[in-house]
């Protein structure tokens, strides 16, 4: 084995140009799989992950998933609002421990603009029940206070104190700024690895006072009834909601309840509501529902994939088949030296293990430097975060398995070698 | 020890059955003997050489070298056998190509723990020096790819080979039929000087008579060999 592990590297380099190019194909089919593979985990734990401890997540009637992206994953609009007396009458039920309002619809430069309560600071929940955590700052206190999720702050490089101003819709350039209603910076929440990090939040209030005169999604100039006075408390929020004349419904809410045998109840209880049209989904078992659908499209690639690392082996098997034939002289002078016939089949199996590992290895740091490069992107568009720590176990199975398969398909080659080599003994045959 | 290095007594052997290509009733070569044998393609000589380096199985009769009974071994025994006894030489194109000069010459180390050892005081040392006497500049870097060898180099290259780790027998097939006569006789002159400086037997194939003058004695396949094939089988 040793002896023969240096001759087989030096005989690919021999090779070079048509070892290369076997490298580099077996290299570009393992980039595409661990990066394949690496979006799949990375997007099944970031969406797993993102909403924990929530009981209900409650809009305006539409699917559950559909519900589900856009109240926590910012994916989407709602098609309709929830009227703030529904939600009231939900935060006061004696079954209910806590509510969350959600006020989506503002941007502030791609980031979306989330209305809330301070009791999302309190009772919303990420990961394995974790709570939000503040870098600097804290949560906000007045009307024009506003706390941003680590990647706005890293991105736009934000600091507390800071002012900032949101716009009217929720795409990356808006025509229609708030820029009559300036917000400060008052907190910065730790990252959390979901959709939180990338979102600006503002108080239920606030959003109330910018929308103030706006209808339909345009300023009239002429509007200019100012409530009297800036809430510098907002503890209690929910219940004084009513008090804000301008804010006809919010998104969509959160719901914890006090106890989980009353879970199902409410929510049947929600679905079935007669005054308004409602879905109430419960966070798990709409995360699984959307996980079927993803799943199929990327067990779909995963299986694309896995044939194109397939290809190209059968490639690499090509080029080994092809150069036996004129390496006939090659395996007769090592068995004139002493190479014996098992030599020979190991020198090619080694041959093609190293052709494998060689691409595996591209392969692989291929992908994840190119998964290092794309994680802002891809958290930033699509609100997938990459567990980008580099090369893993998953990355030592891989190769594992691709150099076993080369290895397995190198037997043909180093068969016939082996039978070529017994037959041809020492004589060259040309 | 026997003080025979080849001792072979009615070998016969045949490719299929009504095709015999070997019957040789007595063939003998002493330890330390230079043995020109001559014979044209297709007389069996390489079948022959196949069966003395253990690469190829005789099917009856007595094939000792130097002491081994290589009918007795098995094709594994046989190539470890070959490895650690027997150095080879061909017609041409003895080289690794993607190996450099002295790389190649260290082959047999690399594939026998018995020419390792033998190798004095160590296989690079004596390749190195192996090289020297046999007139490859050591000048030059001996790292240098066998491919800027003219072919005379090349011979004498393999040549070392196949005295690396002293060998007791060494097998020359025709391997100055590519070389001018000039290079054809300096390289005769070097292989019998290093071969006697070993003290290794010298079975030397070729059919060219007119090389026969350097050798203790002369043979010809057609002499021993009483098949008579028409085409070489190998």
């Amino acid at each position: 084995m040793k002896p023969l592990i240096g001759l087989a590297a030096r005989s690919l380099w021999n090779r070079r140009g048509s070892a290369a190019l076997t490298v580099f194909a077996i290299a570009i089919s393992v980039t595409l799989l661990v990066g394949v593979e690496t979006v799949r985990i990375s997007a099944r734990e970031s969406f797993a992950r993102t909403i924990s401890g929530t009981d209900l997540i409650v809009g305006a009637r539409s699917g559950p998933i559909n519900l589900l992206l856009y109240s926590v994953f910012r994916v989407g609009d709602a098609t309709a609002n929830v009227s703030l007396q529904s939600y009231q009458l939900v935060s006061r039920h004696p079954d209910v421990a806590w509510t969350i309002p959600i006020s989506l619809g503002d941007s502030h430069r791609g980031f979306r603009v989330m209305g809330t309560t301070d009791d999302y600071f309190r009772h919303y929940r990420y990961g394995n029940r974790q709570a939000l955590a503040f870098i600097s700052g804290g949560p906000f206190m007045g009307e024009r206070d506003a706390v941003i999720g680590a990647e706005v702050a890293r991105r736009l490089g934000y600091r507390i104190g800071d002012e900032i101003t949101i716009a009217h819709g929720i795409g990356e350039v808006s025509f229609a700024e708030h820029g009559e209603h300036p917000f400060r910076i008052a907190g910065i929440v730790a990252p959390t690895g979901t959709p939180v990090d990338r979102t600006v939040h503002v108080s239920l209030d606030a959003i109330a006072r910018i929308h103030e005169g706006w209808q339909g999604g345009a300023h009239s100039t002429g509007a200019t009834t100012r409530h009297p006075h800036d809430r510098d408390d907002p503890e209690d929020a929910p219940a004084e909601e009513a008090a804000q004349p301008a804010l006809s419904g919010i998104t969509a809410f959160l719901v914890g309840m006090r106890s989980k045998d009353r879970l199902l109840q409410m929510q049947r209880a929600l679905n079935e509501y007669r005054a308004e049209p409602l879905t109430a989904v419960i966070p798990g078992v709409a995360l699984q529902q959307l996980w079927q659908i993803v799943g199929v499209a990327d067990r779909a690639l995963f299986i694309v994939a896995t044939f194109v690392v397939l290809a190209g082996l059968i490639g690499m098997l090509t080029s080994i088949l092809t150069s036996l034939r004129e390496r006939r002289r090659e395996m007769a002078i090592l068995r004139s030296v002493g190479a014996r016939p098992m030599h020979v089949f190991t020198l090619l199996l080694l041959e093609a293990g190293l052709l494998a590992l060689a691409g595996v290895v591209l392969g692989i740091l291929a992908a994840h430097a190119t998964l290092a490069a794309a994680t802002p992107a891809l958290a930033g568009r699509y609100g997938l975060f990459m567990e980008t720590g580099g090369p893993g176990i998953y990355d030592v199975l891989l190769a594992g398995a691709v150099v076993g398969a080369a290895v397995l398909a190198g037997l043909v080659p180093a068969w016939l070698a082996y039978r070529n080599s017994l037959a041809d003994g020492l004589t060259i045959r040309t | 020890m026997t003080s025979l290095a080849i001792d072979i007594e009615g070998l016969a052997f045949a490719w299929s059955e009504d095709r015999p290509v070997l019957d040789v009733p007595r063939l003998a070569v002493r330890r330390g003997e230079r043995v020109f044998l001559r014979g044209p393609s297709g007389s069996g000589k390489s079948t022959l050489l196949g069966i003395v380096s253990g690469v190829l199985a005789a099917e009856s009769g007595r094939v000792h070298v130097l002491g081994a009974d290589l009918r007795s071994l098995s094709g594994g025994r046989r190539d470890e056998f070959r490895a650690a006894h027997i150095g080879l030489v061909f017609q041409m194109f003895n080289l690794l190509p993607y190996l450099s000069v002295i790389d190649n010459v260290l082959l047999p180390a690399r594939f026998s723990a018995v020419r390792r050892e033998r190798a004095q005081p160590d296989p690079v040392s004596e390749a190195r020096r192996l090289l020297e006497e046999l007139g490859i500049a050591m000048t030059k870097a001996p790292a240098r790819p066998v491919a800027e060898l003219s072919i005379g180099q090349q011979q004498r290259v393999a040549v070392a080979r196949a005295l690396l780790g002293r060998p007791e027998l060494i097998i020359a097939d025709e391997p100055t039929s590519a070389l001018d006569s000039d290079a054809r006789d300096g390289f005769l002159r070097l292989l019998m000087s290093e071969c006697s400086a070993t003290g290794a037997a010298l079975l030397f194939v070729s059919h060219d008579t007119a090389l026969g003058a350097h050798f203790d004695r002369h043979l010809s396949i057609a002499e021993i060999n009483r098949a008579q094939p028409q085409l070489e089988q190998s």
